[in-house]
């Protein structure tokens, strides 16, 4: 289990370094750090002395090698645009991204799951139809329109909830967090949704299409001959075999959820990671972006080594081959 | 002694969309208790229909069209799902064809059995792990106290036919409705398997209605056989009469068609053609095309079962002695 664990880290270093070589070279295309720095006047030599102490005169490699090594240590430099670490933008933002991820994620998976199942099970019953096409909806309506017409709905229309922001925060150390306020609460339910519903859809449609693959394979009917309830059937025999798929998507939404928060934050306003990318991006900021950027790639590559992780957790078969044999 | 399983004129129909197919008709037979009754017959013939429509799991849209299926005495046909649920596995158990997929991947057997008894039989979580050891080493599996930890993969085929047989038994069923038990499993281990089925049903007193196409798992195992042909039964009687001396035309060619040991041939005996497709049943008899002895009653009048000297079978040849009997 250790071995495999080390081999997968081993494994992720390759493409933490394309992802880190990415983000070094738009320093180097977008835009000169030098000239910006020194504004309008200056001298050559004031140029070469600046060259000289930002390093920008060694080799590529040892600029990059020195990039990634300030990256492990969390150090990204100031940004243009706001003069302050990186590190700490990004931290400050981060919880409101990661609380409205893992909400949405939960919003997907409490709804999507049983859903799935319930389509799954009833597949010609008039409220599996109406599922399907209602997710048909979900699929195929872009995000941010789906956010608007939430505001107008539930905000404009109805006033029953807020349109933009995360309303209050309480700081539980460096983290703020909006669940222990009723205002942060409200904020979060329409933003969740809009983030959330495409997931929900997705994997409403993967529960329902395993569940159906799994019903017709003997085993089910065999714990049908053996007479247990429908209930252990259903929810224990034939649920916990659709969720290694399952898991793996989901696993990997989490990070797209995390990664294109971008559009779900643009329409709400939300201050998160994903409006401090957006707003970095309209006014060039590099080095947000570029640490941003890094970030989400480690985020990818943990979640796929958690995802990898809890298959060896669901499905005995793959534990068989490593070490503990027959 | 009162039967165990009574099957009274069973029908089993598919509607589909090109009309109804009917994949049993006139199905009649009887278990006694402790007996075991082996019902053969070629692909298709409807021998784990039969078995299906007994437990209640006919595979939709197939459905039970008529006639009666009764248990100790009581109709269990015509049973809602839940109460139904109730009698498979504590009443009636049943055993499937192939044991790589009939267990569930992720739960260990020890799961499986405990939930089945805690399901069916009144006692505590802990007696129920305690049974499930004990099933373990009775149907043969060495080491059972720690392989009730095991997970399924774990076993060989022949060793999760075993797990099987334990799951089905482990309630205590009176009837096992054993579905090709041995035909996944490799020639040597299906012998040990049978004997295993037939010491279990004989010490436990169960009945069994044991489904093959392997006339030799018959003849060893079954008290009486019934031979299936297009979904009907075209003989039942005691297997040695049945084996030894075929009173219908099928049986007859279905023996001569098993290679003897003995001496060399040249030719193996065949039975000419094929079995209809339930579309296209003939009229009459519906083995009347394939019949070395047809005659123009058989393409007319179906034959129904009647009494041919030891056995039933379903014959017109012995429709004269009927007459005189």
């Amino acid at each position: 289990m250790f071995a495999f664990i080390v081999s997968r880290i081993l494994q992720s270093v390759p493409v933490l370094l394309v992802v880190a070589l990415i983000s070094f070279a738009m320093f180097a295309y977008v835009g000169d750090p030098v000239s910006i720095m020194l504004g309008q006047d200056f001298t050559e030599a004031q140029r070469t002395a600046l060259v000289a102490e930002l390093g920008l005169d060694q080799p590529f490699f040892v600029q990059f090698a020195r990039f990634v090594g300030n990256a492990v240590q969390g150090e990204f430099g100031l940004s243009y645009r706001l003069s302050r670490p990186v590190a700490q933008l990004i931290a400050e933002r981060a919880p409101a991204t990661l609380e409205l991820a893992f909400c949405a994620a939960g919003v997907a998976l409490l709804v999507g799951v049983p859903m799935g199942v319930y389509t799954g099970l009833y597949p010609r019953s008039l409220l599996s139809r109406a599922f399907l096409t209602f997710s048909l909806i979900g699929v195929s309506l872009p995000t941010f329109l789906i956010g608007i017409l939430l505001i107008l709905v539930f905000a404009v229309w109805l006033g029953w909830l807020p349109s933009f922001g995360r309303g209050d925060t309480v700081a539980l150390g460096w983290w703020n967090t909006g669940f222990l306020t009723r205002s942060g609460l409200k904020a979060l339910i329409l933003p969740a949704i809009t983030l959330g519903l495409f997931q929900l859809t997705l994997i409403m449609r993967l529960v329902r299409s395993e569940m159906m693959e799994v019903l017709r394979t003997d085993y089910i009917k065999f714990a049908r001959a053996r007479g247990l309830t429908n209930r252990a059937i259903n929810f224990g025999h034939a649920l916990k075999n659709t969720m290694v798929p399952v898991i793996t998507v989901v696993g990997l939404q989490l990070g797209a959820i995390i990664a294109f928060a971008i559009v779900t934050e643009t329409v709400f306003q939300w201050p998160g990671m994903g409006l401090l990318f957006i707003q970095s991006v309209s006014s060039a900021d590099i080095p947000v972006m570029a640490a941003y950027l890094l970030l989400i790639a480690c985020l990818f590559v943990t979640i796929n080594l958690i995802v990898d992780l809890l298959y060896y957790a669901v499905d005995p078969r793959l534990r068989a081959g490593r070490g503990k044999g027959h | 002694m009162a039967a165990i399983l009574e099957v009274r004129d069973l029908r089993v129909e598919f509607p589909t969309r090109r009309g109804t197919l009917v994949a049993l008709d006139g199905v009649s037979f009887s278990i006694a208790p402790g007996e075991v009754l082996g019902v053969v017959g070629e692909s298709g013939a409807g021998k784990s229909m039969t078995g299906a429509a007994i437990i209640g799991l006919l595979e939709p849209p197939g459905r039970i069209a008529g006639g009666q299926v009764l248990l100790q005495g009581k109709r269990i046909d015509n049973l809602r799902y839940e109460q139904m649920r109730r009698i498979r596995g504590r009443e009636i158990g049943a055993i499937f064809q192939d044991p790589l997929t009939t267990l569930n991947p992720l739960y260990t057997v020890g799961d499986q059995l405990t939930e089945t008894m805690l399901t069916h039989l009144p006692i505590n979580p802990a007696e129920a792990k305690r049974r499930a050891v004990e099933w373990l080493e009775l149907v043969g599996i060495p080491a059972a106290a720690q392989r009730v930890q095991s997970y399924p993969h774990e076993f060989s085929g022949g060793m999760r036919q075993r797990v099987v047989i334990a799951l089905a038994l482990c309630a205590e069923p009176k009837l096992i409705v054993a579905d090709e038990p041995t035909t996944a499993l490799d020639v040597s281990i299906q012998a040990q398997v049978i004997a295993l089925l037939k010491r279990l049903a004989r010490e436990k007193g169960t009945a069994m209605m044991l489904v093959t196409h392997d006339m030799g798992v018959i003849a060893e195992t079954a008290d009486r056989v019934a031979v299936m042909y297009a979904g009907r039964i075209a003989e039942i009687g005691p297997v040695r009469e049945v084996v030894k001396n075929p009173q219908h035309p099928y049986t007859a060619g279905l023996m001569a068609s098993i290679p003897p040991l003995d001496r060399r041939v040249n030719r193996l005996a065949q039975i000419d053609g094929a079995m209809p497709r339930l579309s296209a049943i003939p009229q009459g008899c519906a083995y009347n095309p394939r019949c070395p002895k047809v005659f123009s009653r058989c393409a007319v009048e179906r034959p129904e079962l009647m009494d041919a000297g030891t056995t039933q079978a379903a014959c017109w040849l012995h429709a004269k002695a009927m007459t005189d009997a």
